[in-house]
């Protein structure tokens, strides 16, 4: 089971946590608001990933786990 | 136990239920701070956006836990008749019912929000926000509490304290305020208004009332109560 | 500049739906004006089957048997996404809650007239589709999406559905699920399925964040069947003549008939009934040819492609010979721009449009796509910064797949093949300014300003 980050584009205000506290995987663009991959997140960064999705201030971070179908 | 402790000076839980109440709204301000620092977005280098935003809320949560400890000792205190329920139900009260009452009314309000912000993922974005407002209504009823019922309000300290806290939160409402200025104008100038207003009425009314004659009396203390060490009038109980 | 012409439909020239397969199908039977009554609509294309008592003759499942022939048929979506219907139809009606059906006539893009076209002039061909479906995934209330700018429109599909409650002719359909009409607000994404699934439910006609999609929880948190007006009109037709008579016309990966909106310089702009492969050429000749010197066509709308003047011979409209050009027909959108007017100029005056048309809900959208806008107008104008086609280039990977719904891809998709199939347009007014064709008249139809915006639909203005 792995688990991808991805962001609610209409929950985001741009406050920039997430990148702060997943520099690894996520940057931000030139307003501010989140770039993410959409790939697998790596186990080690995991726990990482589940606390800036509790840091951000909207809940506009989302960490999700893959269905076994492969459907997300 | 707590006969001894009133003939031989005022009792442990007194001093706890000061002590904790002005940590509290020590607290208070500063979490109302570090709200705005929050909502401003502000940070350096050394403090990140994450920092302050937990700051925020464990200094919050903290000052819940003071609140907590200020009531319990409140109620454990046998001096003043204070009972668990009016800590929750305001005005109803034996002691200073008034004065007691903002307590219960502020704690309600704190209540709530800490409530919402625990249960925050549950609630919508949109609804937490609303209850999260009540912060600002909160804080001048518990400095209000605090000149109220407090006995030792003349004290240096605890005004030095509460005039400085109220300096503070003046000063985080104007900055918040400012920022997206002119927007919304109606609502902001009515806070700005509301903030000056309320700033100028406690300079004015602390003179003729907590720090004036026989405050303890006129704020609704039991006549029963008067005239021992532990009110104001008494010109050394209490004071530290 | 008005919106095209008012739609002029060819008349049937002797052939009028049948089963030989041939055109027009759709407009069969059509009225130079006026609405097609439920008595000519049964006249011309006879009653719609009864999907349960299909079934029973055969034993099976009829709704699950009309999706079959759905899928056997090929159709797909014809609100610009093309989607196969069968797979839409099949998600709802396996989904939990009983569904709802939505048919979108919202048809917030300024070239495309063809749904409402439908609407006004063939509300039964609509609500015989739309009823088909609903039986299909077991749906007992239809909401037809009128957009609120045509009152024909609303007015007509109102009047066909009260001739139904009249009427008993209209299909012996055992329980007939509850029928009305609504109005839309006009602005671009307010056709977006998840935006009219927010406007149904009271809320402001903008996109919603996805998941849950409307399939498994639409409208009232039930399964919501969406499906452009002409696709469900497609359906009534399919239910009616099979899919082998559907895939008599069109391409084998596009299968049947289409609507387009033909306009710009010809002479008959307006709604034609097209088979999906036919030629561009065709198209043109059959709304009386050229005006004027054609500099490019505009496929797909505003969220469409361009194609300059000298790849157009030869472009067959399906989307087989389209993937060529990197283009579409999206919702049927054919927009012929002539050599008077200034490619650089029109762009960047529809890139402006759209920019204010975002639902201003998602960062990279109302940022990025009003930079986009801003350095158009800049190049437009002579005065365009170093480097400009880069900038608008990294613009545009910073602003696909980042908003919630798929207008800044659409956008986008417009300026980029723009830059492309006009290029020499774009480095001559880079290096020289403004040409002489700029100060011509704007020849793309955009809305008025009363048309409104999805930022005065009631956007979160939490920024």
């Amino acid at each position: 089971m792995s688990r991808r980050l991805r962001v609610n584009p209409i929950a985001c205000e741009a406050h920039g946590m997430c990148a702060e506290l997943l520099p690894e995987r996520i940057t931000l663009d030139e307003w501010g608001y989140p770039l993410i991959s959409g790939e697998p997140l790596e186990p080690s960064l995991v726990q990482n990933a589940l606390r800036a999705a509790q840091a951000c201030p909207t809940f506009a971070l989302i960490v999700e786990r893959d269905r076994d179908d492969g459907r997300r | 136990m707590s006969l001894t402790l009133a003939a031989s000076g005022p009792s442990l839980y007194w001093y706890l239920t000061r002590s904790t109440g002005a940590v509290a709204l020590l607290l208070l301000t500063v979490a109302i701070a570090l709200g705005v620092v929050d909502v401003e977005r502000f940070s350096t280098p050394r403090w990140p956006r994450f920092v302050l935003d937990s700051l925020h809320r464990n200094v919050s949560l903290l000052a819940m836990v003071f609140l907590a400890l200020h009531i319990l000792t409140s109620v454990l205190d046998s001096f003043a008749p204070i009972s668990l329920v009016d800590a929750f139900v305001p005005f109803t009260g034996a002691y200073r019912p008034f004065w007691l009452g903002l307590g219960a009314v502020a704690f309600d309000l704190l209540l709530a929000v800490t409530v919402t912000s625990l249960l925050r993922r549950r609630m919508g974005f949109a609804s937490w926000r609303a209850v999260h407002w009540l912060t600002y209504a909160s804080w001048p009823v518990a400095l209000l509490h605090g000149f109220g019922t407090g006995s030792d309000v003349k004290s240096g300290w605890l005004l030095a304290l509460s005039i400085g806290c109220l300096a503070i939160v003046a000063g985080a409402v104007l900055a918040r305020v400012l920022r997206g200025w002119p927007a919304n104008l109606g609502r902001r100038s009515a806070a700005i208004a509301g903030a000056g207003a309320f700033s100028l009425f406690v300079l004015l009314w602390l003179p003729g009332g907590p720090l004036g004659s026989e405050w303890a009396r006129r704020s609704g203390t039991p006549a029963s109560l008067l005239g021992t060490r532990q009110d104001s009038t008494a010109s050394s109980a209490g004071r530290r | 500049m008005s919106s095209p012409a008012s739609a002029i439909t060819e008349p049937p020239s002797g052939r009028d739906g049948d089963p030989a397969g041939t055109l027009p199908r759709l407009l069969a039977g059509i009225r130079p004006h006026g609405t097609m009554t439920l008595e000519e609509h049964l006249s011309v294309h006879g009653s719609p089957p009864s999907v349960a008592s299909r079934g029973r003759r055969r034993g099976r499942d009829g709704a699950e048997m009309l999706i079959d022939e759905i899928d056997r048929a090929g159709l797909l979506g014809r609100g610009g996404a093309a989607f196969p219907t069968a797979v839409k139809l099949r998600a709802v009606a396996r989904a939990r809650g009983r569904p709802i059906v939505l048919a979108n006539g919202a048809e917030g893009e300024p070239a495309s007239l063809k749904d409402r076209t439908l609407m006004e002039m063939l509300p039964h061909l609509v609500l015989d589709g739309a009823i088909l479906a609903a039986e299909a995934v077991g749906a007992g209330e239809i909401i037809v999406c009128a957009c609120e700018s045509s009152g024909a429109s609303l007015r007509s599909m109102q009047s066909a559905i009260a001739e139904r409650a009249q009427s008993r002719d209209s299909g012996p359909h055992g329980r007939r699920p509850k029928l009305q009409v609504v109005e839309v607000p006009g602005h671009y994404v307010a056709g977006e399925e998840s935006a009219l699934v927010n406007h149904l439910g009271g809320g402001p006609a903008i996109p919603t964040y996805r998941p849950p999609m409307p399939f498994e929880q639409g409208l009232r948190r039930r399964p919501t069947l969406i499906d452009n007006v002409e696709t469900l009109a497609h359906i009534a037709l399919i239910a009616r003549h099979g899919a082998a008579w559907f895939r008599q016309l069109g391409t084998a990966g596009q299968p049947g008939s289409t609507l387009v909106t033909l306009s710009g310089p010809v002479v008959h702009p307006g709604v034609y009934e097209i088979e999906h492969g036919a030629s561009l050429t065709s198209l043109i000749e059959a709304g009386g040819g050229t005006t004027a010197r054609v500099r490019g066509a505009l496929l797909g709308g505003y969220a469409g492609s361009w194609i300059g003047a000298e790849r157009l011979h030869g472009v067959a409209l399906s989307s087989e010979h389209l993937a060529a050009h990197d283009a579409s027909l999206g919702a049927g959108i054919v927009l012929l721009l002539s050599e008077e007017a200034c490619p650089v100029a029109e762009t960047a005056r529809v890139s402006r449009w759209l920019a204010g048309q975002s639902a201003g809900q998602c960062g990279p959208c109302v940022n990025g796509l009003d930079s986009l806008a801003g350095t158009l107008a800049e190049i437009a104008a002579g005065a365009a910064p170093a480097r400009a086609t880069q900038r608008i280039e990294r613009l545009a990977a910073l602003v696909s797949r980042r908003g919630a719904c798929g207008h800044p891809d659409g956008a986008v998709n417009l300026i980029l093949s723009a830059l492309q199939a006009f290029a020499a347009d774009f480095a001559e007014h880079a290096r020289h300014g403004r040409c002489e064709r700029c100060l011509r008249a704007a020849e793309l139809p955009l809305p008025s300003r009363t048309a409104g915006s999805a930022a005065t639909a009631g956007t979160a203005g939490r920024r």
